[in-house]
């Protein structure tokens, strides 16, 4: 890294502020969390897998991922448009709604669980035009994506939008110099650069919907085997006071969001290593 | 980006050329509107929906559900829980950031990695683990009950299972900044003859100070709203283990309506505050990276 051998660091405070960090960090993340892997292994194989393969428990994991990744699908799609426009464009009203897209992350969950189900409930304020139609959102699958989509918007638009502020336009103009049509230039030049970025966004928007609970719980009615996502089971077998079989789902709920967290480390360093190739 | 620096040999009007890297105007008002229009139904429809239902029986009735006893011990749990967790996890990562950026040592990535763990970990699992760990089945119950100490379905639990779920609020932001910086203020600081708490006093701290807040509003805005972990490990008690959003959870479970969103606008509030103070701090944050990576850095 560095040409000139490195000096010995005279700064004080390192054995004390390093040794804090790795306390703190020791008691209050990782000692709680190896309290969980060993509470499971502590169960034996045979009925560890009975219970993470009950058919409820299945029917919730084919819920939460598959309402998960239609919301992170839908994000990423609109998430696109929303970043592309915010850091394109100039319209009126553009630093009020740049600054609204964080509101997922700064409303409480059991706020935001509630206002999506006034307004989507049967007699709610977009509920009553959808009943009629035959569109029952409330309470059904369709709810708890909507509910997924609220949460992860502002991870698809924050990512991507430093990855568009930093695109070079020469290269489109290269593109358009070359008989590209803007529409060619998007494809072929714009969405492989934010690339990245935009799987980052997609994978963070997913990671954060499988492990949604708040904004979920009450507009998704929770009918076992229908409308119950694997959150909520877990805390449905801890009012049981069914530790086994909480333990046993949440461990598998947290090795898929480990692998998710090693997998949206590696696209960020993909993107950043892009762009240092780039500049 | 104007059309003003295109040589003046063609004769039409600049205003109606469209730059190459622009998209036709058509294209530019659908993506707006579009993207107006998603934002307005999935951010703006909710937003309203909180207030909207929240006077729904006017202002008596709003005033009513935010100062019922319950409601009140609810606000006082929730300011104490951020009261406590804001400003350890505000020492841990200054100190984190402090150790990290400033120093170079062996497995400092896998340090960040696991600062962020936290974040890749659902809320309902954070609750969990505290309850493995000092519930009455858990590795610590028995030995906690035989001393009368209760964490799990009491405050200490909402505490633990808080601060758990803002760990890396302040140490995400700081260690960044920090590591932009460098060392070079420091170092001029030390040969002048300052002590390490003056250098850190009156040159870091000023530096970041702005991450600090950063920092601290989001970790206090989670600490304030967080649902899922709290519920796990709060037993639900009323007026004594209820924070705001499960004393919205209650009251909305007991088709308590009004109440509920009365109880929650205070919540969203606090959410739209949270949202202009970031946006103001984002600014000054911008401005302060700015210079300090114009200014040359030792680190080369």
């Amino acid at each position: 890294m560095s040409l000139v051998a490195r000096k010995r660091n005279v700064l004080p405070g390192f054995g004390p502020t390093l040794g804090f960090t790795l306390f703190y960090l020791g008691v209050i993340v990782l000692l709680p969390l190896s309290a969980l892997f060993l509470k499971s292994a502590g169960l034996g194989w045979s009925q560890f897998w009975k219970i993470v393969t009950e058919p409820r428990v299945v029917a919730s994991y084919k819920l939460t991922f598959g309402a998960s990744l239609i919301a992170a699908l839908i994000n990423a799609v609109f998430g696109l448009m929303v970043a592309w426009t915010l850091v394109r464009y100039r319209f009126p009203g553009k630093k009020v709604i740049d600054a609204l897209v964080d509101l997922p992350f700064a409303l409480p969950t059991a706020v935001s669980g509630i206002a999506l189900t006034a307004i989507y409930a049967p007699n709610g304020w977009i509920g009553q035009y959808l009943e009629p139609l035959g569109i029952k959102v409330a309470f059904t699958p369709l709810g708890i994506t909507i509910a997924l989509i609220f949460v992860g918007l502002p991870f698809v638009v924050r990512t991507l939008q430093p990855a568009i502020a930093e695109l070079e336009k020469e290269h489109e103009e290269a593109a358009a110099s070359l008989g590209a049509t803007r529409f060619h230039a998007f494809t072929r030049v714009i969405l492989p650069a934010i690339l990245p970025a935009l799987l980052t966004g997609f994978a963070m928007a997913f990671a954060r919907a499988l492990g949604e609970y708040g904004s979920v719980v009450f507009i998704a009615g929770n009918m076992p085997m229908k409308t119950e996502i694997t959150s909520l089971l877990i805390v449905t077998k801890l009012e049981q006071y069914d530790y086994p079989g909480a333990t046993a789902i949440a461990t598998v709920m947290l090795m898929a969001s480990f692998v998710l967290l090693l997998t949206i480390n590696m696209l960020q360093y993909w993107a950043g290593h892009r762009h240092q190739g780039v500049a | 980006m104007s059309a003003a620096v295109a040589p003046p040999i063609t004769r039409v009007n600049p205003a109606t050329v469209r730059a190459a890297t622009d998209e036709p105007l058509g294209v530019k008002i659908l993506l707006v509107t579009v993207s107006v229009l998603f934002l307005g139904l999935f951010l703006v429809v909710p937003l309203a929906a909180v207030f909207g239902e929240g006077l729904r029986k006017g202002l008596g009735a709003y005033w009513a559900s935010v100062t019922d006893p319950a409601a009140l011990a609810a606000i006082k749990l929730t300011l104490i829980t951020a009261g406590i967790a804001v400003p350890l996890n505000l020492v841990f990562g200054v100190a984190a950031a402090w150790a990290i950026a400033k120093f170079n040592f062996r497995g400092k990535s896998v340090l960040i990695t696991l600062i962020d763990l936290p974040f890749a970990v659902s809320p309902v699992i954070s609750g969990l683990i505290y309850v493995l760990l000092f519930g009455m089945q858990g590795w610590l119950g028995p030995w906690l009950q035989s001393h009368g100490i209760q964490i799990i379905f009491a405050v200490p639990g909402i505490v633990l299972a808080t601060i758990f779920v803002t760990f890396p609020f302040v140490a995400r932001e700081l260690i960044p900044l920090m590591q932009a910086q460098g060392t070079d203020e420091e170092y001029a600081a030390l040969t002048l003859g300052a002590s390490g708490w003056q250098t850190f006093w009156r040159v870091t701290l000023p530096n970041i100070k702005w991450g600090v807040l950063y920092g601290v509003i989001l970790c206090n805005a989670r600490a304030m709203g967080e649902f899922g972990a709290v519920s796990v490990v709060s037993g639900h008690i009323r007026g004594k283990t209820n924070t705001v959003p499960l004393h919205v959870e209650i009251l909305y479970n007991e088709y308590n309506f009004v109440a509920a969103f009365a109880v929650a606008s205070l919540l969203t509030l606090l959410a739209l505050v949270t949202l202009v103070v970031k946006t103001i701090v984002e600014h000054r944050l911008q401005l302060e990276l700015k210079e300090s990576t114009q200014t040359p850095s030792g680190e080369a």
